[in-house]
């Protein structure tokens, strides 16, 4: 029985004070048996807090600890470091959660909140009374990462862990890789492409055999947990050779080409948001592997392409693939946002298009800028369109979408340049060009742009008459003065919203916050790992980033997905059924009960007892409601520990 | 659950698991989706390891009711995780009647990891049972 026992009340800063009355738990706990240090503390997690608990440890010989402050699934290990940096057994620290599920839940009712706290910090206090030292168990994990979507973040993370020797399944829902970069010219600083980014990354990809790309390939199902996913693929068939645009005959991409020519089906061309066409037989510009692809929602099966090219095959069938993996990334990038009808006069005025739609324009556009027959001069940009939802502006996007104020400016910067003589009015919620893109607003205003802001609650108007479309704004910059224009194109700056119709959430069971986006277990201290251990984000799947911020959140997920499976095993909690032989008499049932055979019958003096094979054990637990006489035990999860939890409880 | 005055609180305590409806329990505090603050938690590795006796042991000590919040398909452990945490329920119904107490008391669901709206509304429903019935 541990009788020194430390309690630390976290504030959380104010997430857990602000509901929390944190002075009152710890009158309320300081008393109870055991306990000989209460304190509260701003951020349990500091550092200098840390350093404060290890100290008390070792000062006031402490035999147990109880952190009261957010979820285990953040801090469990960092307060386990603490306990053993202290020379104290990491399995006599017990935390209470009383963030997520006190303050935050009740936030509503701060006096019950502050109730609750008690309650649980007395049965966290009860349980580690009652803890004993325990040493973790270890499981073999596949050194192998499954690596959902292959845009830029999708790429980068399969290269970083194939060179760290992990095999990588790289999976593309379309048949084309790149992702939305792969849609974008000049890129902002470098210059680039986004196709010349692509191609980069493409090859990088086709040097390591240690990548499987699969283009046109889904996620079906996940089972097992992490160091063992069992994951089933499905692949779409292109309908033209296995995608490996290497090995062809010298005349194939020629009638290929043809091929597409007859092709009789023609929609619209996603590619291009809509402002183009495109064959039932595609392939993107620049599209990556160099292959054409058949359309099956769209394609009738004529014939006609076969006719010209019989290498296509109209009759391929999908196929189901099964795979094993230590971990999960998901790249799966986002959607820009599309604006309701009417919404700033999109689809109801002629000349207004979005921000991405004007990104494809001016690439499809020759020496001439032009948008319906007409000739653009002038462009009116509409900022914060489907993000920053607040006063006036419907919707549930609150957020910033962050990369869209430099894109915008750097597209009219690159607009003007390309294309000579256009003027660009700025309709702004203030610029947002952040760090170094800061350059690009100042090109901008030296070229001669000019800025015009409102506030949330007075947005721009955008009308429409005898073919003109008028632009009106009460510009907050000159005393809200009421000004006007006339342009020949209005591109509302649209930004990004969560992919649309993605079930990878849904089947990886990944949680995702209020805008949409995946969730990370924390912002600062684990920003690629979600609540679901093994499986973690990259790239634009988690939240608006531009494609520097993406690359990098795409290392630190290759980073922290090898330090997960690379060593071949993985650490487990000790959790293990422990059997009271004296009172067992072998019946049998918990060896029945048990999915990993790790109960066996052995033979006694007298009778037979079941024995646990601790190498086999998961300590699922599944044996111990099912013997008769309660002889089996769960370490960690004993019935005085689960009682003396509810005994704390219901005091 | 309505709190008249001097009408005694429902208490619930739920039973959670580590790796699948902990998770929901936490997301339903960081989205603020609020549930009666008398509901208490307790984690364990998998549902179909709770024992009958945990859940009397609760009832023994003033818990009004009991809620499961298994994991269902997503077990991490095994696919006969639902059926061997509906076979304890099962049983602890059995228990539960010699005793005296409604069986209704004791739920179980397959809350996932998301499931921060299902838990929301299972844990109300239960209360305004409890509640109804007191």
């Amino acid at each position: 029985m541990k009788s020194r026992i430390g309690v630390y009340i976290c504030e959380c800063g104010s997430n857990i004070s602000d509901y929390v009355d944190v002075e009152k738990v710890k009158a309320a706990v300081e008393q109870e048996e055991g306990v000989v240090l209460a304190k509260i503390t701003m951020f349990a997690c500091a550092d200098s807090t840390q350093q404060e608990i290890v100290q008390d440890i070792q000062e006031e010989k402490l035999d147990g600890m109880v952190v009261a402050s957010c979820s285990p699934k953040l801090h469990l290990g960092t307060f386990r470091s603490v306990a053993e940096r202290a020379g104290l057994n990491r399995y006599n620290y017990v935390q209470s959660n009383i963030r997520e599920q006190a303050s935050w839940a009740h936030s509503d009712k701060p006096a019950e909140a502050t109730e609750k706290a008690i309650r649980n910090v007395k049965a966290a206090i009860a349980r580690t009374r009652l803890s004993v030292a325990m040493t973790p168990s270890m499981i073999p994990s596949e050194n192998t990462a499954l690596v959902v979507g292959a845009g830029i973040a999708g790429m980068r993370v399969a290269i970083d862990l194939a060179d760290t020797g992990s095999k990588v399944y790289l999976v593309e829902k379309d048949h084309f890789v790149g992702g939305r970069t792969a849609q974008w010219g000049e890129l902002f600083p470098t210059g680039q492409t986004g196709t010349e980014v692509i191609e980069d990354l493409y090859r990088e990809v086709g040097k390591r055999e240690n990548i499987n790309l699969y283009t046109g390939c889904e996620v079906v199902s996940k089972s097992g947990s992490m160091g063992n996913f069992e994951v089933q693929l499905r692949i779409d068939p292109r309908g033209i050779g296995s995608g490996d645009s290497t090995a062809v005959p010298a005349d194939f991409e020629k009638r290929l080409t043809h091929a597409i020519d007859a092709c009789p089906v023609v929609v619209a061309d996603s590619f291009d948001f809509g402002l183009t066409e495109r064959k039932a037989l595609y392939l993107n510009p620049g599209g990556l592997p160099g292959l054409p692809a058949i359309d099956r929602a769209a394609c009738t099966r004529c014939g006609e392409c076969v006719k010209i090219c019989p290498e296509i095959d109209l009759d391929q069938k999908e196929e189901l693939l099964d795979i094993k993996a230590g971990s999960v990334i998901i790249a799966s990038g986002f959607d820009p946002y599309e604006p309701k009808e009417g919404e700033f006069g999109y689809r109801q005025i002629d000349n207004v298009i979005t921000m991405q739609q004007f990104r494809r324009l001016i690439e499809i556009c020759g020496e001439r800028l032009t948008f319906g027959g007409k000739e653009i001069k002038s462009i009116a940009w509409i900022f914060c369109v489907g993000s920053r939802q607040t006063g006036a502006l419907e919707g549930d996007n609150k957020y910033c979408a962050r990369y869209c104020c430099t894109s915008a400016i750097h597209s009219a910067v690159v607009a003007k340049k390309r294309f000579g003589d256009i003027q660009n009015y700025h309709f702004t919620r203030g610029v947002r060009t952040y760090g170094k893109y800061e350059t690009i607003y100042e090109e901008s205003s030296s070229l001669g742009d000019i800025y015009l802001q409102s506030f949330e609650d007075d947005p721009p108007v955008i009308s429409s008459e005898n073919g003109t479309t008028t632009v009106k704004i009460n510009d907050i910059l000159t005393e809200e003065k009421e000004l006007e224009v006339e342009p020949d194109l209005v591109v509302l700056v649209t930004g990004m919203v969560p992919r649309a119709g993605s079930t990878i959430g849904s089947i990886m069971k990944a949680p995702a916050g209020l805008d949409g986006f995946f969730n990370e277990v924390h912002p600062k201290l684990k920003p690629v790992e979600t609540v679901i251990d093994g499986i973690f984000l990259a790239g634009t799947s988690q939240g608006p980033k531009n494609i520097t911020e993406t690359a990098m959140s795409a290392h630190s997920s290759a980073i922290k997905t090898h330090t997960l499976i690379s060593k071949g095993e993985i650490e487990l909690e000790p959790t293990m059924a422990i059997v009271d032989r004296t009172i067992c008499e072998w019946c049998g049932k918990c060896s029945e009960a048990c999915p990993f055979d790790a109960i066996d019958e052995v033979k006694e003096d007298t009778k037979s007892v079941a024995v646990v094979n601790e190498a086999a054990c998961k300590g699922c637990g599944m044996c111990l409601p099912v013997c008769p006489v309660n002889a089996v035990q769960l370490k960690g999860f004993m019935d005085s520990e689960i009682e003396a939890m509810i005994d704390a409880m219901s005091e | 659950m309505t709190e008249e005055k001097g009408k005694k609180k429902i208490s619930i305590l739920v039973f959670s698991t580590e790796k699948i409806s902990d998770p929901a329990i936490d997301l339903a505090g960081l989205l603020k989706q609020h549930y009666p603050p008398e509901v208490d938690n307790i984690s364990v590795p998998c549902s179909s390891g709770i024992k009958p006796v945990w859940i009397m042991h609760a009832f023994e000590r003033g818990f009004d009711g009991v809620f499961i919040a298994a994991d269902g398909t997503d077990c991490p452990f095994g696919e006969t995780c639902s059926e061997k945490t509906a076979e304890i329920v099962s049983r602890t119904h059995e228990l539960m009647k010699e005793k005296g107490i409604d069986p209704a008391k004791l739920r179980m669901a397959a809350i996932c990891s998301v499931c921060s709206q299902a838990f929301v509304k299972l844990v109300k429903d239960l209360a305004d049972y409890l509640d109804e019935t007191s």
